[in-house]
């Protein structure tokens, strides 16, 4: 049982990942219209069946696969960065820094999450690009307050005395001494963000404010398909079912290595 | 007990004030002239500068923000770009379907996770255990905005027991409260599992099975009353999640709140009125997560005497 829950979403994830690098690669025409397959169910030449406009389900679910990997690492990426750069100089500084930092990330708390994310995306405008900034915007701060954290308990420790010791730089202390330290939770946290930010994705497109028509996205796909649920629900389950094994694969990863790494997280 | 008490309301009225500011930046931050933004790139330069002098937009940044500041003391919101109404007005309609939405998928969710939870810690590791944390997984992991069509499709379009969507009495409410309740029930869930799992190990409980207590009484006059502050707080930190997904939630089942009014307000480019609705719902948020903070203070008293 202990093994199966860690390679059965491993291996969906690999496949994930696998199509989204392969997307390109393979001869899909997602954005083919044909309007004898318009709202055709499952065949053999076409799995998924077809949608709205007699394109392909399987091939924008593929491409879709691609929007959600990017935008998953990509927020998770930027987030960690700057979530640990702020967190972690803002603990090693200390004083009134420290003090706007802990305000700031306060504040950034103070708004649910999605909302902000909504209200910036439409803000932005649609695209791929705007989406990740949108979602880094509001991302950063879970990081931000980890490291803070786990710096704070850090910075006494005997290496880091010696090494300041030695007259390194705050630079070099953060990022040469202290952030390697981090990294365990840094990974359990970046693994659930993962998952955060690709049901996020996918919640802005359906609403219209992430990746544009013609361009695929899981959540997109769904917000199409509903209108026609009753005569083709092929056309929201495929995209649904798909995000849904994504995220409870990442769920899945995220509980085991929390297990694994033994870290207590505040899971907000 | 007066002094964490005061420091927890200091602390949350500088939030408030950070939150008012940023939402006030949330427009200027962003790369660009907001007025094109809003009118796109075409608009004739006379539209654009009556727009540009209607908001105040060509005022110096501190005077503005000086000016929105004042507004927001005396609930002046401004006006609706769509609709020419007081921003202020329109919210006051869109909040109670809100808080009735947010409410009964609140209650749902703790009718569902504390019996799951303790069904689930009574048999740890045992099949009703995986079982309930199974289920606990696919709730945190279901989109709502995919869950809520799912509902629609079987119980409205296949059943036919619920509209399709609507705020039209009581039966209205269900699949909205249900699509919005899961993802929480399902953190809720596990939260009661893991704090009962806790408390379970504690002397009194050990001392209260030597006495002879039956195991029912342990665990809901003995444990439950003990592991309910975790969960509380977990309630109070969750409640950002179930405002967030109301916005989808609403939008999803045409539901008329504050969520659905904040999507069409985007998508119509009514700044004014999204500004209000990011900054009400965030303020709703503070509001209630003091409480929480204050509620715990008041119910434990190894914080309250301590």
């Amino acid at each position: 049982m202990g093994g199966l829950r860690i390679r059965l979403p491993a291996v969906l994830l690999l496949l994930w990942t696998a199509a989204a690098l392969a997307a390109p690669l393979l001869a899909l025409t997602p954005d083919h219209i044909d309007l004898s397959r318009i709202l055709a169910p499952p065949a053999m030449d076409s799995p998924l069946g077809d949608d709205d406009l007699g394109r392909p389900v399987l091939d924008r679910l593929l491409i879709g696969a691609r929007t959600s990997l990017a935008v998953g690492l990509g927020v998770v990426a930027l987030s960690a960065v700057l979530g640990s750069l702020v967190g972690g100089a803002a603990a090693l500084a200390g004083g009134w820094i420290d003090l706007l930092a802990v305000r700031t990330i306060d504040v950034f708390l103070a708004f649910p999450g999605i909302l902000l994310a909504i209200a910036l995306a439409g803000i932005l405008g649609p695209g791929i690009d705007n989406v990740i900034i949108a979602l880094a915007s509001v991302g950063w701060v879970g990081y931000a307050r980890l490291v803070r954290a786990q710096v704070l308990t850090l910075k006494q420790r005997d290496h880091v005395v010696a090494a300041r010791a030695l007259g390194a730089g705050q630079g070099r202390i953060l990022l040469r001494h202290l952030l390697p330290l981090t990294l365990a939770p840094l990974i359990v946290e970046a693994t659930f963000g993962i998952a955060g930010a690709v049901v996020a994705e996918a919640g802005l497109s359906f609403l219209g404010l992430g990746v544009q028509p013609p361009q695929a996205s899981w959540g997109s796909m769904i917000r199409d398909g509903v209108a026609y649920m009753l005569v083709a629900p092929h056309l929201v389950l495929a995209p649904g079912v798909a995000l849904l094994l994504v995220v409870l694969s990442v769920n899945l990863l995220g509980d085991a290595l929390r297990d694994r790494l033994d870290i207590r997280l505040p899971r907000g | 007990m007066t002094q964490p008490i005061l420091s927890r309301i200091g602390s949350a009225l500088v939030v408030v004030f950070g939150v008012c500011t940023l939402v006030f930046l949330l427009i200027h931050l962003v790369p660009g002239d907001p007025v094109e933004t809003m009118l796109g790139e075409n608009a004739h330069p006379a539209d654009r500068q009556a727009l540009r002098e209607a908001l105040g937009l060509d005022e110096p940044l501190p005077e503005q923000y000086l000016r929105y500041l004042g507004g927001l003391v005396r609930l002046d919101l401004g006006r609706s770009f769509q609709s020419q109404r007081p921003v202020a007005d329109i919210l006051a309609e869109r909040i109670p379907p809100t808080l009735e939405l947010t409410g009964a998928a609140l209650a749902l969710a703790l009718v569902l996770a504390v019996p799951l939870g303790v069904l689930a810690a009574r048999s740890r590791g045992g099949l009703l255990d995986s079982g309930a944390m199974g289920f606990s997984l696919i709730g945190i992991s279901i989109p709502n905005f995919w869950l809520g069509p799912l509902l629609i499709l079987v119980f409205s379009l296949w059943l036919g027991w619920t509209p399709v969507s609507g705020r039209d009495g009581p039966i209205s409410l269900i699949l909205p409260a249900v699509t919005l309740g899961t993802g929480l029930a399902a953190v809720l869930a596990r939260m009661v599992r893991s704090s009962l799992l806790e408390v379970l190990e504690e002397d009194y409980v050990r001392t209260a099975r030597a006495k002879g207590v039956s195991e029912a009484t342990l665990m809901w006059r003995h444990a439950l009353r003990n592991a309910w502050l975790p969960v509380l707080t977990l309630v109070g930190l969750q409640l950002g999640a179930l405002l967030g997904g109301a916005v989808i939630t609403e939008t999803v089942f045409a539901w008329p709140g504050v969520g659905s009014l904040l999507v069409e307000a985007i998508q119509n480019r009514d700044y004014p009125i999204v500004q209000a609705g990011v900054l009400l719902v965030s303020l709703a948020y503070v509001l209630v997560s003091t409480l929480t903070d204050l509620v715990y203070v008041w119910v434990d008293p190894r914080i309250r005497l301590g």
